[in-house]
């Protein structure tokens, strides 16, 4: 324990997860990585040893002993049904590899440490939210599908595991939305859309957390000794519409009742993955208190939404149809033609006063 | 002070010359006497500029440009009885000698005084910040700005020469011709004309309107604007939303309110007021009558049925409302926000017209705890007036129930409809009085009053019983509905 940590993190193969591996390389209090996935990294990764498993293989309780592992990162929750091969091997993946894996945790005898990535979608999305969700704050309405729920299950055997096993520290990690140059999000693909249809009478507050704050966040509370549930993510929020507006793109209100139609053609015609949960995103938002992952965590995101979702504009390259600096640059001209006005007009009446009075 | 000698003319912003407008009173009453430039202009006139250094004026230096510094930018303000009854009769004006003389350069063509006029022309622009969006780049367009202007510097004695020549052809002053072929050149020559027709049609303030105006749009259209946790989009509210509710407030229910001293202009405060009139006009109105009086917005609790409700929760959420629950309530109040609610809801929101000004069950006294929490004072409040805007005769409590909505109201308006059409929906114009009673401060109930339900029941019933006494005060003192 003294000489350093000994990290499974499953996931490795996705883009975070990879980021999250090449961070932990770069500590010299990691001594050893072990990344377990379905497919291969593509991630140029040295250090990390890798292991081709599925998490309800028991395979994974074998290299939990064989390696002496003391802190796990379950970072495989995936949001993207597409990508994960349908909903229900998304849900098969997230909540019963979630229980399978917490289970090898609780036989493990040198295990000091399981660090779940969970979600702010556990809170879910309605119009009975209040502003911030607090972590000790109950949404009167749950998610009642998709990855809000996943979460949620498996934020439960995380829990049930800390129950059976009090030696243990927990860290449960619930991320606003990611967004960054690297890793791919459920908005990442929706900014990409020609045009962006949005909720017609609604306008969601949004909030962001930059790829980067997650996985320091991630490497914290891996490498550290806070326990508990914290909320992560950007200071400040954004109104779908302002983020819009930031991006240069078009919003094309849809009525809501042809909302839920529209996204399922987008989903068959492969453009944009947009779940029924995160529809609900798009109508009420939601926007996390972070006083915790501040104050007690200890962890000062670098990124506040706002510059979260700049970061991102420029670093994706996404140039909308209005530029910034042009709309800038044109007021400045106005600015410049109204003062001269001004002038010309402050001048004349001068001269009219000096007529007057010679 | 009319000596045509004090008239100066070094004036290049509109901030100046507003400041002139303002400041004109008091320079009247100081006056001044400064040395004036001792150099005579190209037109053989004695220039009017104050001297600053060796008795010559900025333009008459005869210093190198390099060495040149920013001129006084007060020296406008000397000037006595300034635009105040100018007439805007452009089209008769001719370029003075003296002015043009300052403005671009001598005639004469000596290239000191244009580089200076160029010079003078790019500082002040370069200084101001036109958008507050934190646009990257910004430092490079104060550059570039400099850099044109200092061209057009260059090319206003060109200009010049050519507007002597042609006998001063219009209104437009020779140093701009560059920038207006500019403006022409790009199809925006309508446009100029329409806005110097409205110029010409209204005062001065026209252009300082424009300007915040085109400022707004600017900040809307690129996103540039900041919202708090709550979602209050402050630049939303002042500048759009509030100015149009406005004219409801001074001239459609001429709103008159009492008592203001008892908002607390700064910190925590719980402005509890009673509900009525079928839609919710009083929060709106009340929560401007506060943000005219003490500058402060109120930000109101509204019910979760606020929030699903297309549009009316985004513009709910832009304003500042927020949930009325604890967990907000508490968190507005503790970041020293001054909150309002209407503790009645729906019940005074949809109460018949025979029940009017009885006010309903305070909820469930969760604004007592609130307050409590948060050790802030409660300020009672009557609202007289927004019974009468939708008298309602019947609740249509079927078609509420198919609709979802808590009642549906019967209005006398609503037999206007085929005679006036959709105008007949309009609220009623009735006088409104709105009244801040004594706070009740929150050393009077202790911070535990939340953990005893008999106490805080017994409180709840004596803000509700002071407002109702409010209520009927304002009533017996009121002549008429609408008068």
């Amino acid at each position: 324990m003294t000489e350093g940590r000994r990290v499974l993190l499953t996931g490795v193969s996705g883009q975070f997860g990879g980021l999250v591996a090449r961070a932990l390389e770069q500590r010299d209090d990691v001594l050893e990585i072990v990344g377990i996935d379905v497919r291969e990294p593509p991630n140029d990764l040295r250090r990390t040893e890798f292991v081709r498993a599925d998490l309800r293989n028991p395979l994974v309780g074998r290299v939990l002993e064989a390696a002496a592992i003391d802190t796990v990162l379950h970072l495989s929750l995936t949001s993207q049904p597409g990508a994960a091969g349908g909903r229900t091997s998304m849900k098969e993946h997230n909540v019963i590899g979630t229980m399978q894996l917490m289970a090898a945790c609780q036989a493990s005898s040198v295990l000091r440490r399981v660090v779940l990535k969970s979600t702010g979608a556990v809170y879910g999305s309605a119009h009975t939210d209040p502003a911030l969700f607090r972590e000790d704050s109950t949404p009167r309405i749950p998610p009642r599908q998709g990855f809000g729920k996943d979460a949620g299950e498996a934020e439960g055997y995380v829990r049930m595991l800390g129950r059976r096993r009090p030696d243990l520290d927990l860290a449960i990690l619930r991320l606003a939305n990611l967004v960054g140059p690297r890793v791919d999000s459920a908005f990442q693909s929706f900014f990409a859309l020609p045009v962006l249809p949005t909720v017609m009478g609604f306008d969601p507050r949004l909030q962001f957390c930059h790829e980067d704050d997650a996985v320091g966040a991630l490497v914290q509370a891996a490498t550290g000794d806070r326990h508990g549930t914290v909320n992560v993510a950007g200071a400040g929020t954004l109104y779908l519409s302002q983020a819009i507006r930031l991006a240069g793109r078009v919003p094309v209100p849809v009525p809501l009742p042809f909302v839920s139609g529209l996204s399922a053609a987008l989903r068959r015609s492969g453009r944009a993955d947009v779940s029924p949960d995160q529809l609900r995103m798009l109508q009420f938002g939601r926007v996390m208190d972070t006083t915790r992952l501040r104050e007690e965590f200890g962890f000062e995101p670098e990124y506040t939404t706002r510059a979260a979702f700049d970061d991102f504009l420029e670093r994706r390259r996404l140039r909308g149809m209005i530029d910034r600096d042009e709309a800038v640059r044109l007021e400045r001209e106005l600015y410049d033609f109204l003062q001269r006005k001004g002038q010309e007009r402050f001048l004349e009446s001068q001269r009219a006063g000096q007529e007057g009075r010679v | 002070m009319t000596d045509p000698a004090k008239i100066e003319a070094q004036v290049f912003s509109l901030d100046e010359q507003r400041a002139a407008r303002d400041a004109r009173f008091q320079e009247e009453v100081a006056g001044g006497g400064r040395e004036r430039c001792g150099a005579m202009t190209a037109a053989g006139q004695a220039c009017r500029n104050y001297a600053v250094d060796g008795g010559r004026c900025r333009v008459h230096a005869p210093s190198d440009p390099d060495t040149e510094v920013v001129p006084p930018r007060r020296a406008a303000r000397r000037e006595p009885g300034l635009a105040g009854g100018a007439p805007p009769a452009r089209s008769g004006a001719r370029p003075h000698p003296a002015i043009s003389d300052t403005s671009g350069g001598s005639g004469a063509g000596d290239g000191r005084g244009t580089a200076a006029a160029g010079a003078r022309r790019g500082a002040p622009r370069s200084g101001r910040d036109v958008g507050e969006g934190g646009s990257q780049g910004r430092t490079g367009q104060g550059r570039t700005g400099q850099g044109r202007t200092a061209q057009g510097g260059g090319d206003s004695a060109r200009a010049d020469q050519g507007d002597a020549g042609g006998g001063g052809g219009g209104p437009r002053h020779g140093s701009f011709a560059w920038a207006d072929a500019q403006l022409l050149q790009r199809g925006y020559g309508s446009a100029i004309d329409g806005l110097e027709l409205l110029r010409d049609a209204a005062d001065d303030r026209f252009l300082d309107a424009l300007r915040g105006l085109v400022g707004f749009l600017r900040r809307r259209v690129t996103g540039a604007y900041e919202i708090d946790d709550f979602g209050f989009d402050e630049d939303l509210t002042t500048h759009v939303l509030m100015p149009l509710l406005r004219p409801l407030h001074r001239h459609y229910w001429r709103v008159t309110s009492h008592g203001i001293e008892h908002v607390p202009l700064e910190g925590g405060g719980l402005l509890v007021a009673n509900h009525a009139g079928t839609l919710p006009a009083d929060a709106l109105i009340t929560r401007l009558d506060v943000f005219d009086l003490t500058g402060r917005h109120a930000r109101e609790l509204g019910a979760d049925l606020v929030f699903r409700t297309p549009f009316v929760g985004e513009l709910a959420r832009k304003t500042g409302a927020t949930l009325a629950s604890g967990d907000d309530a508490d968190r507005l109040l503790a970041s020293g926000e001054l909150v309002a609610v209407w503790p009645e809801g729906f019940k005074g929101l949809g109460k018949p017209w025979k029940d009017r000004y009885k006010l309903q069950r305070f909820g469930r006294g969760g604004f007592i705890a609130t307050a409590s929490r948060a050790q802030v004072p409660i300020i009672p409040t009557a609202i007289v007036g927004s019974e009468e805007i939708y008298p309602m005769l019947f609740d249509l409590r079927i078609v509420a129930r198919l609709l979802g909505f808590p009642y549906f109201p019967v209005v006398p308006q609503m037999f206007a409809l085929p005679v006036l059409g959709p105008f007949a929906l309009l609220p009623l114009p009735s006088k409104w009085v709105i009244e801040y009673g004594d706070p009740i401060e929150p050393s009077s109930f202790g911070r535990d009053i939340a953990e005893d339900p008999m106490a805080l029941f017994d409180l709840t019933d004596q803000v509700r019983e002071r407002i109702q006494q409010m209520l009927h005060r304002n009533l017996m003192g009121r002549r008429s509905v609408f008068l």
